[in-house]
């Protein structure tokens, strides 16, 4: 018991510090960590005080503690998918307003370069087709899409 | 690789005309958009004026061209955050010397921009000065509900502990730049309710930061980006960041330095 015990602390402070180490590398934004961190303080605190795990089960009325330990393991990945799933619909979302912007954005410049083009052709000045300099940026954009 | 320049790497800024910016985050602020504009043409002529919407369904925006601000409209709400970063992007490829935060709402005063400039560029070592609610014990201006107040005692005694230097107003949002803070800033800024994080930010890559008193104004038009349902997670996020700040390095910024992407720093 003992030692099964010293494992289960073991892996939670080792998925403790993973979360906190991936945040400060930033690879994880605060926003997203706290559901993490506060499952993982959960799993820590189950695991260091064992007899909570029991009494919550018998208050519960279920009469196997492992199983009341899944219900509350099913409960908290539930509420982490729907967290997902809301960023997740907010990202396309917003990927999408992203692509429409930008594509509003190709055309509009591709418009000012014709107009610019054909304006330095009535006036013979400008920027000159014949010129050696490399099309803007925007422009090649425009071209290879 | 700096993001910015990897979508337009043939980009050639225009030369800013005046070296002092004014970024003026705001987020359906249409109400007070056009005085705070007005008032910071009047206060801090030498300012240019950059209003960045944060994806405002108002008429923020073209209030805000029309008050003669430039303007840069972002297609979604990105949060304070990310809208003042957009500011400071802005002003690191424009080369403004130096960038000063003015909220949209009209709480702050732009009478205190002259100020803030006559402070920062009294001492060569310092790199952000902020306008303090606290600073001094005048009680009418406005500084904030009571509630509010107890957050931001907490934040000032840790932040005041963590950078051993009297901080009375880690929250606030006034405050100004100089180069090297707008490099810091254009290449890494907090996401939410990142004034805090700012200010140690600025303390870990050892550049140095003070206050000078202001008075703040009730804001007169919008809500606030704090709800009453988030002073939980706000609290809870800071002090996460700044506990997980403590532990990560910092190298020092100069003007000119390549910026870091987050996969760069691993």
């Amino acid at each position: 018991m003992a030692h099964q015990r010293i494992i289960a602390i073991a892996i939670s402070a080792g998925l403790l510090l993973l979360i906190l180490e991936l945040v400060r590398r930033k690879r994880l934004m605060e926003r997203y960590a706290l559901l993490w961190l506060v499952s993982t303080l959960v799993l820590l605190v189950l695991s260091v005080w064992s007899g909570l795990l029991s009494s919550l089960a018998s208050a519960l009325g279920i009469s196997y503690p492992p199983s009341a330990l899944f219900a509350v393991a099913f409960g908290v990945v539930l509420i982490l998918l729907v967290h997902f799933s809301l960023a997740v619909s907010r990202l396309s979302d917003q990927n999408k307003v992203l692509a429409q912007r930008l594509g509003i954005l190709q055309r509009r410049v591709h418009e000012q370069n014709e107009h610019l083009e054909r304006l330095s052709k009535r006036v013979g000045i400008g920027p000159g087709l014949e010129s050696d300099e490399p099309a803007p940026y925007t422009e090649r954009l425009t071209r290879t899409s | 690789m700096h993001p910015v320049k990897r979508l337009c790497p043939n980009y050639d800024p225009r030369p800013a005309l005046n070296r002092y910016l004014a970024i003026v985050p705001a987020h359906n602020e249409a109400g007070a958009i056009t005085s705070t504009v007005a008032e910071i043409h009047t206060f801090a002529p030498d300012f240019d004026v950059l209003v960045v919407d944060d994806g405002s369904t108002d008429a923020t925006a073209s209030r805000a061209e029309a008050a003669g601000a430039q303007v840069v409209c972002l297609p979604f709400n990105l949060g304070i955050g990310g809208a003042v970063q957009t500011g400071y992007v802005y002003a690191q490829e424009h080369g403004y010397q130096v960038a000063v935060q003015i909220d949209g709402d009209g709480q702050h005063d732009p009478r205190y921009i002259p100020d803030l400039l006559h402070r920062l560029q009294s001492e060569e070592r310092l790199n952000m000065v902020t306008g303090s609610r606290f600073l001094e014990s005048h009680t009418d201006g406005h500084r904030s509900s009571a509630p509010r107040r107890v957050g931001i005692t907490i934040f000032a005694r840790l932040v005041s502990m963590i950078t051993r230097r009297r901080v009375t107003d880690p929250t606030s949002g006034l405050r100004m730049t100089n180069r090297v803070g707008i490099e810091l800033f254009a290449r890494d800024y907090p996401h939410d309710y990142p004034e805090v994080e700012a200010i140690l930010m600025m303390h870990a890559h050892r550049l140095e930061s003070c206050e000078i008193p202001v008075r703040m104004r009730p804001r007169t038009s919008g809500v606030s980006a704090i709800s009453s349902t988030q002073p939980v997670y706000y609290m809870v996020k800071v002090l996460l960041a700044v506990f997980i700040g403590l532990f990560r390095s910092h190298p020092t910024v100069e003007p000119g330095d390549t910026p870091i992407s987050a996969e760069h720093a691993l």
